[in-house]
């Protein structure tokens, strides 16, 4: 079989796998849901992370923005249940952006260490300023409305939707990646002044970059919100210390800066916690803790980065060079 | 008038004078060189001409626009590219992708950001990575070849986004010496084939005298000498500098 049908048939595969799943374990959809989420934190950061080489620690803040905007619109546009949840959702995959594009044109401005030590301030901040502005119901957090379909509908309604955001971040992002936006970002990782000498628009493809992953991240920051219900600034929304460093932790155990490192990496990282919250429950955080440190020594470069370096041929990379006749010498 | 012009230009770091009062002129078409000792000035003056840090005086004029104010990637894109002493490429991109990364960044590109490669951009690419030797190399990453291969990269990418102008920083340092000859050959063809305006800095006398048409020669951040090899090549300050005399 040739590569193209090959491919198409394992896509193909997935998606079936991933629409027949809720029927096959109806007693997980919620934790197959959070997957998809986690998916979505991967490839969302894996944008700047690894293929830009900008350590973003910030990144919570577009989605804590995203669950806020779409849970003000839900709460007070008037709208029906499903008509306010996707006003919602656009609205907040849209502020998320915005805050991006404004924060990006000052913070994409520092290099290395002092963009990570940067963003990491946002999500803090955003968390603090969050839980003592009353419009959003400040620390008391704020509810989302209920879902009207019957018991159990409501859980693979999110199953359903948190999938096609993925599914559709993936081929985006796969087809950003393939062109010249890539090819920039990936420039801008390997040497950003040599860039700039070579006349290359860095800072608006830098915003670009942390607008995009805004826009997946105020997505799924807007589904989260409703698929937990209830919206703490710090516990829910602004979690910096657990999905804000997740995301990170799950791109570079799957190898950050490849389009299937982050999927990897999220799908085992879930699955490892989902374990260890059932058989080490008490002990899960120590367990997760002592797989960071693993991931981190043994693995610095990733499920796929290690597989990479292995077998650089089976990705495309070439180690010798062609010794075949030169096409069209001069 | 020359397609570019340096006049009076001064740069200081804290108490170190790096330039003081340098003026030249490229005049289009022509291979120009820039000598001196370490520490003279050049590669402070190639900053400055580029953008990299901002003037404290004197005027910068490239195509006779003022772009002492403008920042690097604006005078990139106005056609005057520099190389760098240190080769810089993308080291974990192929040499393939180092090319094709570094067209001319028009407005009309910024809109077709988001397409695919065009298959004449490669068809060029190749063509350039064949010109300076390195086609077979072409899908290796750019960060395993050796220093002189990676400066001869450079020196594809700096064609490949057909400038008006190249700022040379020692383009023949750290290649080995059968390849040095190549290369000037390659330069002067493209200084004749392809219109592009030379302004070399070279420690290796004799490959400027016998590339450049005219020198400037630095030293302790201020212009000693100039003039045509010949006259530089005899001139008693110039091999004073060189000889530490001062």
């Amino acid at each position: 079989m040739s590569t193209p049908i090959k491919r198409a048939l394992f896509y193909a595969s997935v998606v079936l796998l991933a629409l027949a799943a809720p029927l096959l374990a109806p007693a997980f959809k919620t934790q197959m849901a959070f997957l998809w989420v986690m998916i979505v934190f991967a490839l969302s950061w894996d944008i700047l992370g690894g293929q830009m080489g900008y350590n973003s620690f910030g990144n919570i803040l577009f989605f804590g923005v995203g669950m806020y905007a779409c849970a003000v619109v839900q709460r007070d546009s008037g709208l029906d249940y499903f008509p306010a949840l996707y006003v919602g959702m656009v609205t907040g995959a849209m502020v998320a952006v915005g805050f991006a594009a404004v924060l990006g044109s000052g913070m994409l401005g520092l290099r290395g260490h002092y963009f990570a030590i940067g963003t990491l301030g946002l999500g803090i901040a955003a968390g603090e300023f969050a839980s003592g502005w009353d419009y959003i119901g400040a620390g008391s957090g704020l509810l989302t409305p209920l879902f009207p379909g019957e018991i159990g509908g409501r859980e693979t309604f999110f199953y359903y939707l948190m999938f096609a955001i993925a599914a559709i971040t993936f081929p985006v992002l796969r087809w950003l990646y393939a062109g010249r936006f890539g090819l920039t970002i990936n420039a801008i990782r390997d040497d950003e002044d040599k860039a700039e000498a070579m006349g290359i628009h860095t800072t608006l493809y830098k915003t670009a970059a942390w607008c995009t992953s805004a826009f997946f991240l105020g997505l799924t920051g807007a589904v989260v919100g409703n698929m937990i219900g209830f919206i703490d600034p710090r516990d829910v929304a602004f979690t910096g210390a657990t999905y804000g460093v997740w995301m990170i932790l799950m791109a570079i155990l799957g190898g950050k800066g490849t389009l299937w490192g982050p999927v990897i990496g999220a799908v085992v990282f879930h699955v490892t916690q989902q374990l260890f919250w059932t058989y080490l429950l008490g002990w899960q955080r120590v367990a997760l803790g002592l797989l960071i440190v693993i991931i981190v020594v043994f693995f610095p470069l990733g499920i796929l980065g290690w597989a990479r370096e292995r077998w650089p041929e089976r990705f495309g990379h070439k180690v010798q060079q062609d010794l075949k006749p030169v096409h069209g010498g001069k | 008038m020359g397609i570019l012009e340096v006049k009076g230009v001064r740069k200081t770091f804290g108490g170190v004078i790096a330039n003081s009062d340098i003026s030249l002129s490229v005049p289009e078409g022509k291979i120009i060189g820039l000598i001196g000792p370490n520490g003279s000035g050049k590669t402070t003056l190639f900053n400055s001409i580029v953008g990299y840090h901002p003037i404290d005086g004197g005027s910068i004029r490239f195509l006779a626009r003022e772009i002492s104010r403008l920042r690097v990637p604006q005078i990139a894109r106005l056609g005057l590219i520099r190389t760098f002493q240190q080769t810089r490429i993308y080291g974990k991109m192929t040499c393939l992708q180092n090319m094709q990364i570094s067209v001319p960044q028009t407005q009309q590109r910024w809109r077709l950001v988001m397409n695919k490669i065009p298959a004449e951009d490669t068809e060029r690419a190749e063509g350039l990575l064949e010109f300076v030797g390195l086609y077979a190399k072409r899908h290796l990453f750019a960060g395993d070849l050796s220093f002189g291969q990676q400066k001869l990269l450079e020196f594809a990418m700096a064609l490949m986004i057909q400038p008006k102008m190249l700022l040379l920083d020692e383009p023949t340092a750290g290649i080995n010496p059968t390849l040095i000859n190549a290369l000037i050959s390659r330069l002067r063809r493209v200084n004749t084939e392809l219109g592009i305006t030379l302004l070399v800095i070279e420690h290796n006398m004799r490959v400027i005298m016998d590339l450049a048409e005219y020198i400037y020669c630095l030293a302790h951040g201020e212009l000693l000498a100039e003039g045509k090899p010949e006259t530089i090549q005899n001139d008693q300050r110039v091999i004073d500098a060189y000889l530490g005399a001062h």
